[in-house]
């Protein structure tokens, strides 16, 4: 495979979720591409996070199939419990709300992500309990690797710290790295600048964009920060409702007169009472 | 209700002026609490008097005791207003008057005691502060930097516990009452480190450990008992039939979270109970398993004046036969087990699995996106905990000779898990703390039998309002990317610092 | 057939006590979110304050059974509560926003505490008391060496008690203001402070209600089995906590009902399978509840929040 080629890495087919009555995803459809950083982006309540959700396993879809190709070999990712999706199929995720073992030290977070690995080596516990080298080897191995990401995170110096201590901006980039150290195929971002101050956005922006150089890796991120979607971005899949209406480069999909009207909500007047539409109306008029 | 009288902001003398009206809301609503609370389960007392139930009066016990909450509250209320001199001085004439005033019992006689001198101490620190009491998140910090320098300590506290440990049977002081003391208090320290894997290490509330230990008991009684096997063959066994017990039991409830979880292993311990209870023919029921076997010197020696078939410990090592010997050797032989579980929680917590369950306390969700299986990583903190659990049951069997199931309560698993939890959970050396604490004291003080349970209940109570998160709450990292020299050498003061900056 | 029904009457008095226990823990979890371990131990108070009410009736003479039963249940009520409101002043609401555990091992403390001070001051000993309230109907008449379904007076006065407090407590809970700010409270308690529901207050009115509704369901089965001693609130406890979690915790309609199965579930154990193994019965039923349907009766399914 030369490394500048794209390959398909994650087919989503009519993925639908509902709960109960309500249908959070609608038949959604896309495919996203290795070495390539897809946005998802729409609005509140659009079921971005849902779509994480189906994709990382903690929700079964209700319809649909999640296609993930990685190394020649296919993954139906609704069929599969959830932590087998990172452990075989590779899929790593980082949370809204970050998630991370906060009374645990930096450098314990990325060891906890290499859990399978080292669990293999440790004869499931039994060789590590005896302290036999070859465990020992493999322990070192996975603490360079940790070592790798926090230097590329530049929280070398913090390691040993508590990662609830940390500041904000840091535990960010710090469940980032974790989800590196998981050696994932698909790397799939909630909301990843949220809170951050346009240095650190910055900052982000250039990690995303070596994950994807440098590890060759497929990225699919959800933002509400249009600049960020805008600037880093290969690929753009607009929600609104649970629905696809919009999906293609980044430049088309800023112009789709689908999605401007989900954002702007031109048409929605028309759905409020009358006395709040005249309202609204002389209020536009107003400041012509 | 009990207004926290906000502190007005009229002062004399940098002390706030006080409000007697509000003062006298507060001390009349107190005594009419210490009148309910005392009335009807002080004041009347039933006794039986040939099947029919009369009341002896006691009221003047409840006169002492409102009058004494009520000054007690006083005192309180006088140190917000910072008259802490006066307060030092009349709580200190309360201790003085109780040991000349006609008390009616001598429980009340100790209160007035016992509280005298604790609002005296409150009066001191605030002298010394200035202010009343202290803040209680800046004492948990103070609390939490003294406990991790603690805990940075074990490394050397630790060994010089365990030399103490081995020649502490052979001190000079050292009698027949106080060896069974130390191996009680071994077999509960054993049994926090068994329990802290579960409590400590993965976070799951598990309230029937004791059926583990039961499960081990009895596991160990009816084989010795039943195939006379000897204890050394029936100790593993033991281990593994618990172990087989938790398995089973976490194989289905381990889905469960939080208090669901918690309830449901309370309801196993129960049921686990009530089998030995009602089972007769297997178990004896309430009557129990007497007459199980002492262990042997490693199957070598028994432990006996004269043996018919083998030899004696005595005789082996060419000594009078003592009885100590035995209860020596049952004191190095649950040390023995009791280090073994904390080598083995310690080696685990460096380990893949060891930190999988610190994961899960902290954050399960996460760590199943990281690809961990929460079910079989808790099952195994399940079946660890439970063989360690065994391991004590059956050298519970052994050393009593005698079990039934009045042993395995609810409350035993009970005092299991508050020696977890006050002393930080998965803190190794807080579980030895705590233990100290909680069953040392209370043996010590056996002559007050009536009011060493009372004042057990009251003891956890205390603890836990004093230090919420546990005596030793400081968490010692698993692995340290620069070493305990390296930049981060003063973390904690450091990470607080930090903490500081960024709220 | 006629046994059967016995039984039903027998386990429907049994599951209106726990019950009336179970909302006490309900109410307590669905508001502060913790397992009030002492709770079983107030149930345990009520019923020694009803046994000293009983004697201090025969001592002031008041024998007409009516009056003597509501002024013992209003003692009872009364001295309970006070209780109630210390334990949650005292063990838990210094503990309010420390981790999880803490309020339970102090909640635990208070529960050993109690039953030692009771034993310290009313003794260990078994405390027996006369019928106070005896005879009852004959609903179903099995003839000639058939069986006699009987539902003794005590019988009728406990479910009736129950139908009505629970019907006066639901009312309380879903139409007066004391019934917004306790739901208030349970579903965002720095909300409601911040719209001015005394949130300490709330939460005191929760436990106090809890004791109160304990100190009925003591001094019934003071009445109906004649004898109490200072052990009883821990199964018992422990059983309507079981109800409380079979009902869907949290909901106090759940509550009762989930009191109502376990008493039924043990009064059929015992008359078809085994007196010895009714406790037994309960939880393996409570375990099984837990994993197929793990939010109860009533209570709202669970979705694992990410």
């Amino acid at each position: 495979m030369s490394a500048l080629q794209k390959t398909p890495l994650l087919e989503v087919q009519h993925l639908t979720m509902r709960f109960g009555g309500l249908v959070a995803i609608d038949d959604v459809s896309f495919a996203a591409n290795n070495r390539e950083i897809t946005a998802i982006i729409g609005p509140n309540g659009a079921g971005k996070t849902t779509l994480f959700n189906c994709l990382t396993g903690f929700y079964k879809p209700t319809v649909g199939c999640l296609k993930l190709t990685r190394d020649n070999e296919d993954y139906l990712l609704e069929r599969m419990p959830g932590h087998d999706i990172t452990k075989h199929a590779r899929v790593a995720r980082t949370f809204q709300n970050i998630r991370l073992f906060s009374r645990m030290t930096v450098l314990e977070n990325l060891l906890v992500a290499q859990h399978n690995k080292l669990q293999r080596a440790s004869a499931f516990t039994l060789a590590g309990l005896l302290g036999l080298p070859a465990y020992k080897h493999v322990e070192q191995s996975a603490v360079d690797l940790a070592r790798f990401w926090l230097d590329r995170i530049n929280l070398t110096a913090r390691a040993d710290f508590e990662a609830g201590n940390l500041p904000y901006g840091d535990q960010r980039r710090l469940e980032i790295a974790r989800a590196m150290c998981t050696e994932p195929a698909l790397l799939c971002l909630d909301e990843p600048a949220a809170g951050l101050n346009p240095r650190e956005s910055a900052a982000l922006n250039d990690l995303l964009l070596d994950i994807r150089e440098e590890i060759g890796i497929g990225i699919l991120l959800i933002e509400h920060d249009m600049s960020v979607v805008m600037r880093i971005s290969d690929h753009v899949v607009v929600l609104d409702y649970g629905r696809k209406i919009a999906d293609g480069e980044p430049e088309a999909v800023r112009n789709d007169p689908e999605v401007i009207k989900a954002y702007l909500g031109e048409e929605d007047t028309e759905e409020l009472p009358d006395v709040i539409k005249q309202d609204v109306e002389a209020a536009a008029k107003e400041e012509n | 209700m009990a207004v926290e009288t906000q502190v007005s902001s009229s002062e004399e003398n940098g002390r706030p002026a006080l409000d007697w009206q509000a003062i006298g809301r507060e001390l009349f609503f107190t005594a009419l609490v210490a009148f309910g609370l005392t009335f009807v389960l002080v004041g009347m007392q039933t006794a039986d008097r040939g099947g029919e139930l009369i009341i002896i009066p006691r009221f003047t016990d409840v006169v002492y005791a409102i009058v004494m909450l009520t000054l007690g509250r006083f005192g309180y209320i006088m140190l917000r207003y910072r008259r802490a001199s006066f307060v030092l001085i009349a709580s200190l004439a309360a201790f003085g008057l109780s040991f000349v005033l006609p008390f009616p019992s001598l429980f009340l006689e100790t209160m007035c005691m016992v509280g005298g001198l604790l609002i005296a101490l409150m009066a001191v620190v605030t002298l010394i502060r200035h202010r009343p009491g202290i803040d209680m998140r800046e004492r948990d910090r103070a609390m939490d930097r003294a406990a991790a320098r603690f805990q940075e300590l074990s490394r050397f506290i630790g060994p010089i516990l365990v030399v103490f440990a081995i020649i502490l049977p052979f001190l000079p002081f050292m009698d027949r009452q106080y060896i069974d003391i130390a191996t009680l208090l071994l077999m509960y320290i054993m049994l926090g480190w068994g329990l802290n894997i579960i409590v400590g290490l993965a976070g799951l509330l598990d309230l029937g450990y004791v059926a583990f230990y039961a499960i081990g008991a009895y596991s160990y009684a009816l084989l010795a008992v039943s195939f006379d096997l000897s204890f050394w063959v029936c100790l593993p066994l033991a281990g593994v039939l618990a172990a087989l017990g938790g398995y089973l039991l976490g194989f289905p409830v381990l889905r469960l979270r939080g208090d669901y979880f918690a309830i449901v292993t309370l309801g196993f311990g129960e049921i686990v109970r009530i089998i030995l209870l009602n089972w007769y023919q297997f178990t004896g029921g309430p009557d129990g398993i007497g007459g199980i076997p002492r262990p042997s010197f490693f199957g070598i020696a028994e432990f006996l004046p004269a043996s018919r078939d083998g030899i004696t410990f005595a005789e082996l090592f060419g000594i009078d036969f003592d009885p100590m010997h035995r209860l020596i050797f049952l004191y190095f032989l649950i040390l023995a087990l009791a280090l073994l579980v904390n080598m083995v929680s310690l080696r685990l917590r460096k380990l893949p699995l060891g930190r999988a369950w610190e994961a899960l306390r902290e954050d399960d969700i996460a760590s199943q996106s990281l690809g961990i299986n929460r079910t079989n990583i808790k099952l195994a903190a399940f079946t660890i905990s439970a063989a360690f659990g065994g391991f004590a049951g059956s050298f519970f069997a052994t050393r009593q000779g005698f079990i039934s199931p009045e042993s395995f309560t609810f409350l035993e698993s009970a005092i299991i898990l508050a020696i977890v939890v006050l002393g930080g959970m998965g803190s190794q050396l807080g579980v030895v703390i705590a233990t100290i604490l909680l069953i040392g004291l209370p043996e010590v003080f056996r002559e007050l039998e009536q009011y060493r349970m009372l004042a057990f209940g009251a003891g956890m109570v205390l603890i836990m309002l004093w230090r919420p998160r546990g005596l030793l709450a400081h968490r010692d990292p698993s692995i340290l990317l620069h070493g305990r020299k390296g930049p981060g050498a003063d973390r904690i003061e450091a990470e607080q610092k930090a903490a500081e900056a960024t709220r | 057939m006629e046994y059967f029904v016995q039984q039903l009457i027998n386990g429907l008095t049994l599951g209106s006590i726990y019950g009336l226990i179970a909302i006490g823990y309900t109410m307590v979890y669905g508001i502060i979110g913790m397992i009030n371990f002492a709770h079983g131990d107030i149930y345990m108070i009520g019923a020694f304050v009803g046994i000293i009410g009983f004697i201090v009736m025969a001592i002031l003479g008041i024998t007409w059974i009516p009056l003597a039963l509501l002024l013992v249940l209003v003692m009872a009520i009364v001295f309970t509560s006070v209780y109630g409101w210390t334990v949650e002043r005292i063990a838990y609401r210094p503990l309010r926003g420390s981790q999880r555990l803490a309020p339970l091992i102090s909640a635990l403390g208070m529960s050993i505490f109690l039953q030692n001070y009771v034993q310290l001051l009313q003794g260990a000993r078994v405390k027996p008391m006369q019928p106070m309230i005896s005879g009852g109907l004959q609903l179903m008449d099995g003839g000639v060496g058939g069986f006699t379904v009987g539902m003794s007076y005590m019988q009728i006065i406990i479910i009736l008690l129950t139908v009505v407090l629970m019907a006066a407590f639901t009312l309380l809970i879903t139409k007066t203001a004391l019934g917004r700010m306790q739901r208030a409270c349970e579903q965002d308690k720095l909300m409601a402070a911040l719209v001015g529901v005394n949130v300490d207050r709330t939460i005191s009115l929760a436990f106090v209600m809890g004791a109160a509704l304990a100190a009925v369901a003591g001094v019934m089965v003071t009445l109906y089995y004649g004898v109490i001693d200072f052990y009883i609130g821990f199964l018992a406890g422990l059983k309507a906590f079981t109800a409380a979690v079979l009902g869907g915790i949290g909901s106090i309609a759940g509550a009762m009902l989930g009191g109502l199965a376990i008493g039924l579930i043990e009064a059929l154990w015992s008359a078809y399978f085994s007196v010895e193994y009714k406790d037994v019965a309960a939880f393996s039923i409570l375990i099984l509840v837990l994993i197929f349907r793990p939010s109860g009766f009533l209570g709202k399914p669970e979705i694992e929040k990410v």
